[in-house]
């Protein structure tokens, strides 16, 4: 499904590379892990691969279903189907929830040659997402992320990923800044996702979030590279022993 | 100096000798004192430090200069709102075209008819706020209204007003140059909501004049025309009594120049006064010059003042805000702030702001802010990347902005009506 091949980037400000080479292979229904210490390019892929402006492409690409997104705007990738969960969401007071969510879905229904879903409808569906994952009324009625917790800004964006259903979903770094209960909730809202036709690509830190959302396969990052991948067993050594022998064992 | 000051004069001999002066009933008293003042400070200059950052040339000029119609085929702001109507075609109240002035809880008359009388309630109003509100800034075209305004409204609440009184202004004529001057008073205890909305004529020079009586709460929701060519100075002068409410809120888009004055003197204990404004100027279809002019004075204890203005300009445009908070000597535990904010799309627009507070007793809570920035875009990424496509998202992203501002209507149905107006105009200019 989604297909990075030899990716380069650098900063479009500054001379300074941020990937070297970055190839990565994520079928469809398959959940990929992308670990890393800081700093070693995990939020530039994920940013790069959504349409952040800021980023040269010096070299490689990156495609979704055989569709060259690097070529795309970011409405366009996301009415192709790509979704990034934001590692910090921002907030836009004035702007409630419910419109936010209700002109996104549009647009991309737009964009696919579909109707607008109705009122009646839209609510339905909100009010139905809303609920597995714990978020009230009042949390839909509010402006988008103003106020919200860490965890409920977190949710919020697992709301928009139920409801708009991509087919491939990039969470980066959704585990920081939430306690137990909601990396739980967060995980569970990912899982009832997962399906034979969508994929995920889980950016973290730590191993903790893929105790709950279970990876099919683990990448290690570092310094723009992939320098290793593996089975879930690769992030267990991590925790294990941290980033520096495995570092220093691929050189 | 000397040479400004005669310039001032002579544009006042200019503007006058334009004008058939009425001689007024009950206002008569009020105009020839008007005259009085008006003639000794002359017409505004741009050399004036209020006039800074406005040129108030066309304003004054003896002649106002022509403005083509505008129709873009929608309803007119408020149609969807049941209220009381009273229409103006450039300047001069239209009975046929306007509702039944009956409402309960309100008495509606027109100065054009209540100054054939030596007597009416408004006597006691009429030019007295305008008066007041000439200290410490003179502001001559408020005094020159006074002098040669022969229409407008003079509504009193004596309960709370069944609906909205709806000011309705229509431009028909291409060089219409109107003067309205307005009475509102709200009883104590009484409750009114005053809407107005249109271009009104090529040149408008407008007065509001409002006495808020204890525990009365007053409403007032503006949305000025959109004729791109229109000019419009406005003066709305406040006093707020005890525990009563005064609140005010625009919205101005298109227009090549727009000041709107806004004056309230706050003299009874807890009262509360609030003056919002959102404006959207748009340079590409020739000048766009909106200036938001402020001055509160606080005169009691335990008041509360907000100043919330939110400007989205672009294509060289110009935003200006002149805020004043005055707290005197003994307005003691005085809540006073002040935001003013801008919004710039591009490079070629500008936003000039001069906050000021001056404050005479000591246990004060007084603020001010202002800022200009653009488009944030990191939100802007955030919202394409749920799909929505750029134009649409700048277009949410401009709501947001305005948001603060917008809130500050307490009526919820207004509210929307007002948000739903700027939506379609903002998906239109795209």
């Amino acid at each position: 499904m989604l297909n990075i091949n030899n990716l380069h980037v650098k900063l479009e400000e500054e001379d300074k590379a941020i990937l070297k080479g970055v190839s990565l292979d994520v079928p469809a229904g398959s959940v990929h892990a992308i670990m890393g210490p800081n700093g070693s390019g995990k939020s530039t892929l994920s940013y790069v691969l959504s349409g952040r402006d800021g980023y040269e492409v010096t070299a490689g690409s990156a495609t979704l279903d055989g569709a060259d997104l690097l070529e795309m705007d970011p409405e366009e990738r996301a009415a192709a189907g790509l979704f990034l969960a934001f590692q910090y969401p921002v907030e836009i007071p004035g702007v409630g929830n419910m419109t936010f969510l209700r002109t996104a879905l549009n647009a991309q229904r737009k964009a696919k040659g579909m109707d607008e879903i109705s009122a009646g409808d839209f609510l339905k569906l909100v009010r139905e997402k809303a609920k597995a994952l714990k978020i009230d009324a009042e949390m839909l009625k509010r402006p988008v992320n103003v106020g919200f917790s860490g965890g409920e800004k977190k949710r919020n964006e697992i709301l928009q990923m139920a409801v708009l259903e991509p087919k491939m979903c990039i969470l980066d770094e959704t585990d920081s800044g939430l306690d137990v209960d909601a990396m739980k909730l967060v995980s569970d809202g990912v899982n009832a996702l997962r399906d034979a036709g969508r994929s995920f690509l889980v950016i973290t830190h730590y191993q903790r979030l893929l105790d709950h959302i279970r990876p099919d396969v683990v990448h290690i990052m570092a310094d723009g590279r992939i320098v290793k991948t593996g089975g879930p067993d690769l992030a267990l050594e991590v925790e294990r022993n941290g980033y520096g022998d495995l570092l220093a064992e691929v050189g | 100096m000397m040479a400004v000051a005669q310039a001032k004069t002579d544009a006042l001999s200019a503007r006058l000798d334009a004008l058939d002066l009425p001689r007024g009933g009950f206002t008569r008293a009020a105009r020839a004192e008007a005259l009085a003042r008006l003639q000794a400070m002359g017409l505004p200059h741009r050399r004036d430090e209020y006039w800074k950052y406005t040129d108030p040339a066309s304003l004054i000029a003896a002649e106002a200069p022509a403005a083509a119609l505008f129709d873009n085929g929608e309803p007119p702001v408020f149609d969807t709102i049941d209220r009381l109507r009273l229409v103006f075609v450039d300047g001069v109240f239209d009975a046929a075209a306007s509702d039944d002035p009956a409402l309960a809880g309100v008495e509606i008359c027109r100065l054009a008819e209540a100054d054939a009388a030596d007597i009416h309630w408004a006597k006691s109003l009429y030019g007295v706020l305008e008066a007041r509100g000439q200290d410490p800034v003179a502001r001559p075209l408020a005094a020159l209204n006074t002098v040669a305004a022969r229409d407008g409204m003079l509504i009193r609440a004596t309960g709370r007003a069944a609906k909205p009184v709806s000011l309705v202004y229509l431009h028909k004529s291409e060089t219409s140059d109107a003067i309205l001057h307005h009475c509102v008073r709200v009883e104590e205890g009484a409750e009114l909501t005053l809407l107005e909305n249109g271009p009104a004529a090529a040149r408008f020079n407008k007065v509001l004049e409002v006495d808020v009586a204890a525990g009365g709460r007053f409403h007032h929701i503006r949305a000025q025309g959109r004729d791109h060519e229109r000019r419009a100075v406005t003066h709305c002068f406040a006093r707020v009594g005890e525990g009563a409410l005064f609140k005010s809120f625009t919205l101005t888009a298109n227009g090549q120049l727009t000041r709107n004055e806004t004056v309230i003197e706050i003299v009874g204990d807890r009262a509360v006064a609030h003056v919002a404004g959102a404006a959207l100027g748009d340079g590409g279809f020739g000048i766009y010059h909106h200036d938001d002019t402020v001055f509160v004075t606080h005169a009691a204890e335990d008041c509360e003042s907000r100043q919330v203005f939110k400007k989205v300009l672009k294509n060289g445009a110009t935003g200006v805000f002149q805020g004043k908070i005055l707290v005197k000597p003994g307005a003691q535990r005085t809540d006073g702030y002040q935001i003013s904010q801008s919004l710039l799309l591009d490079e070629d627009s500008q936003f000039l702001a001069k906050p000021e507070l001056e404050i005479y007793a000591d246990d004060v809570k007084c603020s001010h802010g202002s800022t200009s920035g653009a488009i944030d875009e990191t939100a802007l990424f955030y919202l394409r990347s749920r799909g929505v496509p750029a134009e649409e998202a700048r277009a949410l992203l401009v709501l947001s902005f305005l948001a603060d501002a917008i809130a500050e209507i307490e009526d919820e149905t207004i509210q929307q009506e007002i948000t739903s107006r700027l939506e379609g105009w903002l998906a239109r200019r795209r």
